[in-house]
């Protein structure tokens, strides 16, 4: 048969010298390198205890976010869900009622989000797309379940808490924070 | 008969066309925008100032250029005229300068507008306006006002087209219960003491309306409209004016809104009444034909199967100029 590359190697079973014989020679061999690698740095860490640097544009899990009075900046517009490749997104709007506008930044708000984390691609459309600045992808690694149904994330857990506040300023572009300087634009009001 | 040239495209016409008209029996890209005008609408034109385009030559007999640029909903063609619009850089700046003040008191709230997506100003905007504003102003706001209990008026988007008082005039017989108040930027669209219009055909002015100002309450904020399916049906209306002739825009088994078929230029092909508009929301209702034909260009085609063809020319197109170019150097 052709073969598909010439790095194919014929085994041959020959008689093996007296040295290879001893074997003695082989186990210290091997010895040496058990050794070294015992003193060496390790390559990984206790992951959930300690945990390694992200970088910046690290793309993990994503949150809601809250602006600066707590309401919800999300107003369910679609153009996240429009945007995702896994179509993984799906949302249902519902109207501000009077007295609710501590909760809910716009007139309109996102009664159901969720998104499918196995679906998911964290490839940060979603953050490109949405012109309220609601969605953004954290440094949290999404963590494992039992079911499948665990991993579709509702509003329960992806939006922030008003205490516990999640820091995105990493992976805002300086034109965006450029834009944000300008408090006269509604987009900025406090 | 009239000999008219719209941007180099030679098109005779009946006398008394409009050169917006003129333009939309060649079709194609030379066809001027429109905001306010709009066919099946008596009077209506002449107010937004998008279609302006420039009149080069007046007429075989006084081939004089028009002073101005012209609203080319409102004048009327001649022969031998001759029309520049997308070529003229004049017209476009024009053109953008209109878009900019349009957009002053426009709020831009599209990710809460249950309009965006099929919305004229947006695609103007998106064509010809500039990406940034310069109006440091605050922008003018009004109440949100229930126009009847299915139609939800929102002033702060309106742009004072006068395509919904047309349509309570002409089509729904309304009497003169529904106009603009006040002048100038104080202008606004009421109903004569916020009364219900409870005529049979109040529901059209929702499909008139270029913008999100007047919006189907009963379908409000259901759904985008490109995560819904339209799909073109029809039922024996008993109403005598009623074509029932519709789109309904399905999510699932659900119909979440009905409303009138649009054409190219987003105006309805027949206007339908309030039952079925409001009221039939029941695919068993309905005799449905097939998915309704969306332009390619419309988010709403997105995930629709049937441009594929097209896409895929795009592509080889776009990949032949690339590697064109790149062996340009």
């Amino acid at each position: 048969m052709q073969p598909l590359t010439n790095r194919s190697k014929q085994v041959v079973k020959k008689e093996m010298t007296f040295a290879e014989k001893l074997y003695l020679p082989a186990i210290f061999g091997g010895m040496i390198i058990t050794f070294k690698n015992m003193f060496r740095k390790s390559a990984t860490v206790q992951y959930p205890e300690v945990k390694r640097d992200m970088s910046p544009n690290f793309r993990g899990q994503h949150v809601l976010k809250r602006d600066e009075n707590g309401a919800e900046r999300c107003t369910a517009c679609g153009l996240c869900a429009v945007a995702c490749p896994a179509e993984a997104i799906t949302m249902n709007a519902a109207e501000r009622k009077k007295g609710e506008e501590g909760l809910y930044r716009e007139e309109k708000y996102a009664a159901n989000y969720e998104i499918n984390m196995l679906r998911c691609i964290f490839c940060g459309l979603c953050e490109d797309a949405c012109p309220k600045e609601a969605i953004f992808l954290t440094d949290r690694i999404v963590p494992t379940e039992f079911d499948r149904d665990d991993f579709v994330y509702g509003k329960d857990k992806l939006v922030e808490k008003v205490n516990e506040r999640i820091d995105v300023t990493k992976r805002q572009t300086p034109e965006v924070l450029e834009f944000k300087k300008n408090k006269s634009l509604s987009h900025n009001k406090i | 008969m009239a000999k008219v040239t719209i941007d180099g495209v030679e098109i005779e016409v009946p006398d008394g066309t409009t050169i917006l008209n003129a333009a939309r029996s060649a079709g194609g890209d030379i066809v001027p925008p429109a905001m306010c005008y709009y066919s099946k609408l008596e009077g209506s034109g002449g107010k937004c100032r998008t279609c302006l385009v420039k009149v080069t030559q007046g007429s075989t007999n006084d081939p004089r250029p028009m002073p101005k640029l012209v609203p080319s909903c409102r004048t009327n063609v001649m022969d031998g005229m001759v029309v520049e619009n997308i070529t003229s850089p004049q017209v476009l700046e024009a053109r953008k300068g209109v878009v900019e003040f349009l957009l002053i008191n426009h709020p831009l709230d599209c990710p809460i507008c249950d309009q965006a997506g099929e919305c004229d100003l947006q695609n103007l905007g998106f064509k010809h306006g500039a990406v940034n504003t310069r109006f440091e102003e605050e922008r003018r706001t009004y109440e949100k006002i229930d126009i009847g209990d299915k139609i939800k008026l929102h002033m702060d988007r309106c742009i004072l087209c006068y395509r919904c008082t047309f349509v309570a005039d002409q089509v729904a017989e309304g009497g003169r219960c529904h106009g603009v108040i006040n002048r100038g930027d104080h202008a606004e669209i009421s109903t004569y003491i916020e009364k219900a219009i409870d005529s049979d055909f109040s529901g059209n002015m929702i499909d008139v309306c270029p913008v999100g100002a007047l919006t189907d309450k009963t379908a409000r904020f259901g759904s985008r409209v490109w995560f819904t399916k339209p799909m073109d049906a029809h039922r024996d209306c008993d109403h005598p004016k009623c074509s029932g002739k519709v789109v309904v825009w399905e999510k699932g088994d659900e119909i979440l809104r009905v409303t009138g078929r649009k054409d190219q230029y987003n105006e309805v092909e027949s206007f339908i009444c309030n039952t079925c508009r409001f009221e039939k929301k029941k695919t068993s209702d309905w005799v449905i034909e097939g998915p309704r034909h969306i332009d390619r260009k419309s988010v709403v085609s997105l995930n629709h199967y049937e441009h594929l063809k097209d896409i895929k020319e795009d592509i080889l197109k776009y990949q032949k100029q690339i590697s064109e170019n790149l062996n340009k150097g």
